[in-house]
Formats: structure tokens, C-alpha cells, sequence
């Protein structure tokens, strides 16, 4: 066992573990957030991704010693509308971009992560950025629609972020 | 399973000093599929993304020496490797998917040595060159020295991969790599082929470095095509040419991906991609 520090969702977190604990079992079983699901557990399908220090991780493919003194983000973490992240969700709920909903949240999150790269991507610039994302739904119209939402309302507002 | 996290190489050495049956885990996007399929089962893993010495782009000049923990999403977005080594872009650019390019290395693609390693062709295409470190020394060898098969390197114990030195190439080259898979993203090659390719104002090449992945148990580079192009055209027709010299220097496998027969005829097919450049001179 490890005591481990993190931030978790904004909150410095401390907690005690076995290092080599998936981070996905951590955050799902642990701590009850179950946002990030686990789909293949290999990498391929982007359903655990999350957020480590900004940037897409996917979580399956983490242990849990390598979050020591890292911010994990989750959509947990995040308020409808307060922030990127919550107009990226409500640009998903207003788009249709949500059918079973087993992708969504690993989703938002490389939305989140593309964005913070580069503000204004085409709409192949999308696609490739959500490229590590498997929806078995929407057929992925949906969903870079709700993207192009969130990049003309925030151009709209006059902001960068 | 213990995991260490050193940050500094005189962690890394006493930790492997302490530890000599760890395992070394780079970006983990391969190794701890293999450690939860029960495929190997490491007693302890040392996890290098913390060593910052190993990390990072650095310009010396005629050379990059590229930090091996440098993560694939760092040398995509790289002005500098934007600017000189095209080739080895195109290919990162092409590897995985964002969050996969954001945890793996390019240090971890060499050393998982897979014989549809994404970055290796542009590697072999470039001539890179191995850094590898140990406690008291330090070596250097050409990629296609260290990479013996698939899976396999020349990796020695108590050793580890801490950079890729690439010369910038002299002169315009016309850069280019490209994949084919059964589908854009995500998905693993079934032949790729990176080309390094000079020519002169009348489109005859003047110099060219051809690498094969995915149809061999290790990247394919031959000089035997190589020298054969050389003062030809780029053209369709003069690149046809050398057709019966590239199927013989395949040895491609059949498995779930696709047939040996196909690897051979697509392979054969991607270097005429190259006569899209006849004409613009570079």
C-alpha cells in the first residue's frame, strides 16, 4: 500500500492503495465516480479517458502511483454551464449528441482537451481530435455538431477558452 | 506489483540497482495491456515519465537528440520537427489517437520493437541513432542495430534507451510516409512506408532512403532498391522499375489484418505515391 496525494476534481485528495491499482478501479470503485467507464480496458476505445494536469489519459491504461502530485479531472468535477467543460455538456444534450451515453463523458473530456490546443478546428480537425473516442450511437455527426456549437458560441462571446 | 517513479537519473540507477528484475514501462500503452492480459508478470515496474533528462526535443545544430520519454503528442506539435523532420511527423501524426499520443513515447514505440511500429520506418528512413545509458556508460548504435526482431532489441540489463539522435537532412527532401490500415485512426498498420527522396531540376533522384513496416519481423530497408533508383525518374514508370527488387526484399506474414499476398502488392503500390511529387522540385 501507497498513500497517495492527489488533486481530485479540484480537491486536494490523499488516500491509501495499492500502486499498482488501475486508475479507473480507483476512481470508479474508491472514490464512486463513475463517469469514466471501462469499455475494452486496452486503450482502443477512449471510454476511461480523463483528464491528467489538462491533458486526455486514459485511465485503464494508468496505475495509481503515477497520479502522485497530479489533478485529475473527471465531469464529475465539473458544474453544467460554469465553465468550458459544462458548455461542451450542454452543447451535447442540446445537439443530440447523447444516446446511450456510455461514451459521453470520455468524450466531453478529448472535446475539452482538443479545444485547449486549438481553438477553432475544422470539422475534420474534430473528428480527429475525438479519433481515440468510440460512439457506437450517434454516428459522430451529432457530436462534431455539438463541437462546432461550442467553437461558434465561444467565438460569439469573444473568448478564448 | 510495486511501481517506482524516479525523477532524476540517479534515482533511475539506484532504483534499478536495487531492483534489477524491474521492468521498465515508458508510456504504458502497451506494457500494461500485456501485464493485465497476464502476459509478463513484473514484480516491480519503473515508470519513466518523470525524468525530465530524458525528455524533450533539443536542437544541437545538424542533429536532434530526442529525449526517448518524449511523449508522441510533444513531437507532433513541435515547430522544430514541424520543420526538419516532416517524415517522422507524418507518422506520429498517424500513431494511435490523441489521448494514446499523449501518454506513449517515442522511446516506447522503439523498444516495444513492434514490427508495425508506426514511428520505426521514418526512424530507419532517417539513419536515427540510439542513445543508451547505464549507470557508468553510455552507448550509441544505429536503430537497425538495436531492433533484432519483433519485440526483440539489444536492449542490455540495467540499461536504458535515453535518447534518439537524428541528423537534419542536408538539403531539400521530399518527406513522406504513409499507412494503410483498416481504418484511419486507431488502428495498427498493415504496410506503411516512409521515403526520404532528393531530386534534381530534371525530377532525377539524387538520393533516397526507403523503409517498409509491418512486412517483415523488422522494418525493411534496401539499399539494393535504394541504389537501383538513384539516377532514374521519379515517375510512375521508373518507379515500377524496381517492383520485382522490393517483393523480394518482403517477408510479410498473413494474420487477421490481412494477407501476405496484399502486404506484398500494397507495399509495391505506396512508393508510387511518390511520383505526386514529379514535377514540383524541392
Amino acid at each position: 500500500m501507497i498513500s497517495l496525494t492527489f488533486v481530485l476534481n479540484g480537491k486536494i485528495t490523499t488516500i491509501e492503495t495499492p500502486p499498482d491499482r488501475r486508475v479507473i478501479d480507483l476512481l470508479r470503485e474508491d472514490f464512486g465516480l463513475t463517469a469514466a467507464k471501462e469499455g475494452c480496458g486496452t486503450g482502443e476505445c477512449g471510454a476511461c479517458t480523463i483528464l491528467v494536469d489538462g491533458e486526455s489519459r486514459l485511465s485503464c491504461l494508468m496505475l495509481a502511483a503515477q497520479l502522485e502530485g497530479r489533478s485529475v479531472t473527471t465531469v464529475e468535477g465539473l458544474e453544467e454551464g460554469t465553465n468550458r467543460v459544462g458548455r461542451i455538456q450542454a452543447a451535447f444534450i442540446r445537439h443530440g449528441a447523447v444516446q446511450c451515453g456510455f461514451c459521453t463523458p470520455g468524450m466531453v473530456l478529448a472535446v475539452s482537451d482538443l479545444l485547449d490546443r486549438e481553438p477553432k478546428p475544422d470539422r475534420e480537425r474534430i473528428r480527429e481530435g475525438i479519433s481515440g473516442n468510440l460512439c457506437r450511437c450517434t454516428g459522430y455527426q451529432k457530436i462534431v455538431d455539438a463541437v462546432e456549437a461550442v467553437i461558434s458560441e465561444t467565438r460569439g462571446k469573444g473568448q478564448n477558452t | 506489483m510495486n511501481v517506482l517513479l524516479p525523477s532524476t537519473a540517479e534515482d533511475l540507477w539506484r532504483i534499478l540497482g536495487d531492483n534489477p528484475d524491474a521492468l521498465l514501462c515508458a508510456g504504458g500503452t502497451d506494457l500494461l495491456v500485456k501485464v493485465r492480459a497476464g502476459m509478463i508478470r513484473p514484480v516491480s515496474l519503473v515508470c519513466l515519465e518523470r525524468l525530465d533528462d530524458f525528455r524533450g526535443i533539443r536542437d544541437e545544430g545538424d542533429t536532434f537528440s530526442i529525449g526517448a520519454c518524449t511523449p508522441h503528442t510533444e513531437i507532433v506539435t513541435s515547430s522544430a520537427i514541424d520543420a526538419f523532420l516532416q517524415v517522422l511527423k507524418k507518422a506520429v501524426h498517424v500513431l494511435g489517437s490523441p489521448p494514446i499520443r499523449n501518454m506513449a513515447t517515442l522511446g516506447g514505440n522503439i523498444c516495444t520493437a513492434s514490427p508495425a511500429g508506426d514511428t520505426l520506418p521514418a526512424l530507419y528512413a532517417l539513419d536515427a541513432e540510439l542513445e543508451l545509458w547505464s549507470r557508468s556508460h553510455v552507448r550509441r548504435l544505429p536503430i537497425d542495430q538495436f531492433i533484432t526482431g519483433p519485440g526483440k532489441t539489444t536492449l542490455r540489463k540495467g540499461e536504458v534507451l535515453a535518447a534518439v539522435r537524428v541528423r537534419k537532412p542536408a538539403g531539400k527532401f521530399i518527406h513522406h510516409f504513409e499507412k494503410v490500415g483498416q481504418r484511419q485512426a486507431m488502428s495498427i498498420s498493415i504496410a506503411n512506408l516512409a521515403a526520404l527522396v532528393k531530386v534534381d531540376q530534371t525530377d532525377t533522384i539524387e538520393n533516397i532512403s526507403l523503409a517498409w513496416g509491418s512486412v517483415g519481423p523488422t522494418i525493411v530497408r534496401s539499399r539494393e532498391v535504394e541504389t537501383a533508383l538513384k539516377g532514374t525518374k521519379l515517375s510512375v514508370e521508373g518507379l515500377k522499375q524496381v517492383f520485382p527488387l522490393i517483393d523480394r526484399a518482403l517477408s510479410p506474414i498473413s494474420d487477421v489484418r490481412a494477407s501476405s499476398t496484399y502486404r506484398r502488392r500494397v507495399s509495391a503500390n505506396l512508393l508510387l505515391r511518390l511520383a505526386v511529387h514529379e514535377g514540383c522540385r524541392t
